[in-house]
């Protein structure tokens, strides 16, 4: 971002002012004016304390001379005073951009002059070194990297440094996250699945109630009978109930049979694996309100090089 | 040229002074007792007792506050207040005003120990009460201003005393960050939107942020260090001229520093670059304060043999110094890259906190309290001594375990595969820092437990009996 002229040199200027102020007044006082002999006291007493008038330390004003000169050569160097950009031209990043697409048209342009900023050049440098490893591994079929032991490493590696902090480092995952090791999928558990849901996202939404007209009387009866699709002990007078609420419509997204439905993300309701909690309170509860859950897109983060061999990590953690 | 060197306590007002002083002990030892249990949080969770105001989140702030305006601000008021008085040679001006400074800053303590648990916080470190309490802080503040300018203005002296100046330029600084960083929009009594936002909030929170540490935690208690150190050591100050340089110097170019604390970030890069050389050129003038307090001891390094106050004075200038070297060079941005978000910092900010600003309170109050009380040493000498080193032990252990652990996590964060890919997880670098979590933890309940032994010697101290507790013989030395 570029100030006004005005700001610029009010800010320049204030800044040479307490520079040169600061050098000025430490040569002003390395020498002695006060018309008192060095080492004697200046004369007043506060409460009994007297202030002697010794000289600098020497070591201490040379201290206070180098600093100030490296700052003035670094600011010579480097951007600081207002919008003087420095002998170096160096930029930390692209400071005003506010998009992929403006951050790479200044990255385009910043290479056309040959002035990258310190960003781009380290991003530049790592696409250099590690791009190589990391095209071969797309270049590989999923299939055949799911047998790459180093490949998996690499993966583990990359799952527990951007996935991990809503799956956890074990992949197990938590209230409102799926585990990923039970082999229970609400997008699909096959290799082009993992890799859909990966790079584009998901997001999960049962709508309260599911949009249906249940009436709260009947949740108790819904969710037992959620309880008897899992295979959970039941009342089953109370399940026979539910099912006739279930059959409002919940099967629509659902299936008669309770399976789900991994082309909505919509749960299999029949198997004991749940992301919200499996207790009748939780069935209730995401019965009665709803449930959203989104899984960011990688593409854009990680692009679709890493997401690969993560997708290979993944799966591996269901199918040894 | 009248000679004022005759003027007694009778004709000082010490009752706010005493007033501040006691309550500086009391609130160390609250504010200090919340630091050592959201350090034992750090090691053990279980110890938020899943109840909302024993959470870190909540208490870590209510630590924070508590440590700075109810401790140290105290202390500053408790000192500034005597100070002014001795070395202006004049009783403190509109002595209601000043009583009201006392009630009015206990009020804004008990509201902030109230509203921080309760989870009331504009979120703003360091800053983090909401608007009521902001303007509560405002006017007795300009009271303060108020007491301390008035009274150096009826001075009968002709000089003001450099102790002043640091304590002036702290009383006038703090009045402006506070105000300027409190801009907000209040939407209920307990919740407002700051005025600024984005990168200019971060920037006005640090200029802020780290000018409560240039002028409050280091002018305020310089202002300190000039009056006690040479009262206890018995010395004129080193060197006049010196005290002129390093103040002028470090007042103007403390105000510059706040964006090393926001290096790599959306910060414009001039803001950056500026923040860093005007912390590095402040590295000469901090070190000014050290060096005339250090040196006013010329002639008198014997008596730190025998006197552990002066033990406390002295070593909280080595801790000054130490920090006021390693503030410098972590604004560095080649080094704030490594120690940015690691316990570097923590450790940083506690080597100042803890060595310089409790050990030099620590020894100015215990100079301060026998004269307050009419005695002529503190109960117990040898207490004093205990709490020294319970106090240094305690300061060592807390920054060695944080740098190591600093350092630590900076490099872990950083190392990276031969495939590019990062060696270690968040989560490994946190299981590798309990070791140095507990370590920081003992150091903690070391500092507290000098804090409780200084109570019950201030106690004993403020309770005993008219002329049993005459000073020492100079003799001993």
């Amino acid at each position: 971002m570029i100030m006004s002229n005005f700001w610029s040199i009010w800010i320049s200027v204030l800044t040479i002012i307490v520079i040169a102020g600061c050098a000025f007044i430490l040569y002003k006082m390395s020498k002695n004016n006060t018309g008192i002999d060095e080492g004697e006291s200046m004369g007043h007493s506060f409460d009994g304390i007297e202030e002697l008038n010794n000289p600098l330390p020497k070591w201490w004003s040379y201290m206070f001379y180098i600093t100030i000169v490296f700052g003035i050569v670094y600011l010579v160097m480097y951007p600081g005073l207002g919008n003087y950009k420095g002998l170096f031209g160096w930029t930390s990043s692209n400071q005003s951009v506010r998009s992929i697409e403006e951050s790479k048209a200044a990255v385009e342009a910043a290479k056309a002059e040959n002035r990258l900023s310190q960003y781009d050049r380290e991003v530049a440098h790592a696409e250099e070194q590690y791009g190589p490893i990391f095209d071969a591994y797309l270049a590989t079929p999923l299939e055949e990297l799911v047998k790459n032991e180093e490949a998996l490493k690499v993966g583990g590696r990359l799952f527990l440094q951007n996935c991990a902090q809503c799956h956890g480092s074990d992949a197990r995952g938590s209230k409102g996250f799926p585990n990923l090791t039970d082999g229970a999928w609400l997008y699909g558990g096959e290799l082009a699945d993992i890799k859909t849901t990966l790079m584009n996202g998901r997001n999960g939404m049962m709508p309260p109630k599911g949009g249906l007209p249940i009436e709260d009387s009947e949740l108790e009866g819904l969710a037992e009978y959620v309880v008897k699709l899992s295979g959970g002990e039941h009342d089953a007078a109370l399940a026979a109930q539910g099912q006739g609420s279930f059959m409002k419509g919940c099967f629509a997204c659902h299936g008669m049979d309770g399976t789900g439905n991994k082309f909505m993300g919509a749960p299999n309701l029949t198997d004991d694996a749940w992301v919200y909690g499996g207790s009748r309170g939780a069935i209730i509860e995401s019965i009665q309100y709803g449930r959203s859950g989104v899984m960011p897109a990688w593409k854009d983060i990680l692009g679709e090089e890493k997401v690969h061999v993560i997708t290979a990590y993944v799966y591996s953690l269901s199918n040894k | 040229m009248m000679n004022h060197s005759q003027s007694t306590g009778a004709d000082y007002n010490y009752t706010v002074v005493r007033q501040f002083a006691l309550t500086t002990v009391l609130w160390g030892i609250v504010g200090m007792a919340v630091g050592v249990l959201i350090a034992a949080q750090l090691i053990w969770p279980q110890l938020n007792f899943e109840t909302p105001w024993l959470t870190y989140s909540r208490l870590r702030p209510l630590h924070t506050n508590a440590v700075i305006f109810a401790f140290g601000t105290s202390a500053l008021f408790a000192t500034s207040y005597y100070v002014v008085q001795r070395t202006c040679q004049t009783r403190l001006f509109a002595p209601k005003i000043a009583a009201f400074t006392f009630w009015g800053w206990q009020a804004i303590i008990l509201s902030a120990a109230i509203s921080l648990p309760l989870g009331i916080t504009s979120g703003k470190e360091y800053a983090e009460l909401e608007w009521p309490i902001d303007i509560a802080i405002t006017i007795v503040w300009v009271c303060y201003a108020i007491v301390f300018f008035g009274t150096i203005i009826k001075r009968t002296t002709s000089h003001i005393y450099v102790a002043n100046w640091f304590f002036g330029a702290f009383i006038i600084t703090v009045a402006v960050l506070h105000i300027v960083n409190s801009m907000a929009v209040p939407v209920s009594l307990t919740k407002s939107y700051s005025i600024y936002s984005g990168a200019v909030d971060a920037m006005v929170q640090w200029w802020y942020g780290h000018n409560a540490v240039g002028f409050l935690l280091t002018a305020g208690f310089l202002g300190m260090m000039y009056y006690f150190v040479p009262k206890q050591a018995g010395r004129p100050v080193y060197s006049y001229r010196l005290s002129i340089v390093h103040f002028w110097a470090l007042i103007a170019l403390y105000i510059w520093a706040g964006p090393h604390h926001l290096h790599y970030t959306a910060l414009p890069d001039w803001t950056q670059s500026l923040g860093m050389v005007m912390s590095l050129i402040l590295f000469a003038p901090s070190w000014g304060g050290m060096i005339n307090g250090i040196m006013t001891l010329s002639g008198a390094w014997h008596k730190l043999r025998t006197d552990p106050v002066l033990r406390f004075l002295v070593v909280s200038l080595s801790f000054y110094g130490m920090s006021t070297f390693e503030g410098p060079m972590m604004a560095i941005k080649t080094v704030n890259a490594l120690s940015h978000y690691t316990d570097w910092t923590v450790g940083h900010v506690h080597s100042g906190a803890l060595g310089w600003v409790a050990m030099v309170s620590i020894g100015s109050l215990y100079h301060l309290i026998p004269v307050l009380f009419g005695h002529g040493r503190m109960y117990s000498t040898n207490l004093v001594n205990v709490h020294f080193w319970l106090a240094t032990i305690g300061t060592v252990l807390y920054i060695v375990s944080m740098w190591i652990s600093g350092v630590m996590q900076g490099l872990m964060w950083r190392a990276v595969n031969s495939d590019g890919t990062l060696t270690y997880s968040f989560v490994e670098s946190l299981e590798a820092s309990y070791p140095f979590y507990f370590v920081r933890f003992i150091g903690g309940v070391f500092f507290l437990t000098g804090m409780f032994i200084m109570a019950y010697n201030v106690i004993r101290t403020v309770k005993a009996p008219k002329d049993t507790l005459p000073a020492l013989a100079e003799a001993k030395a």
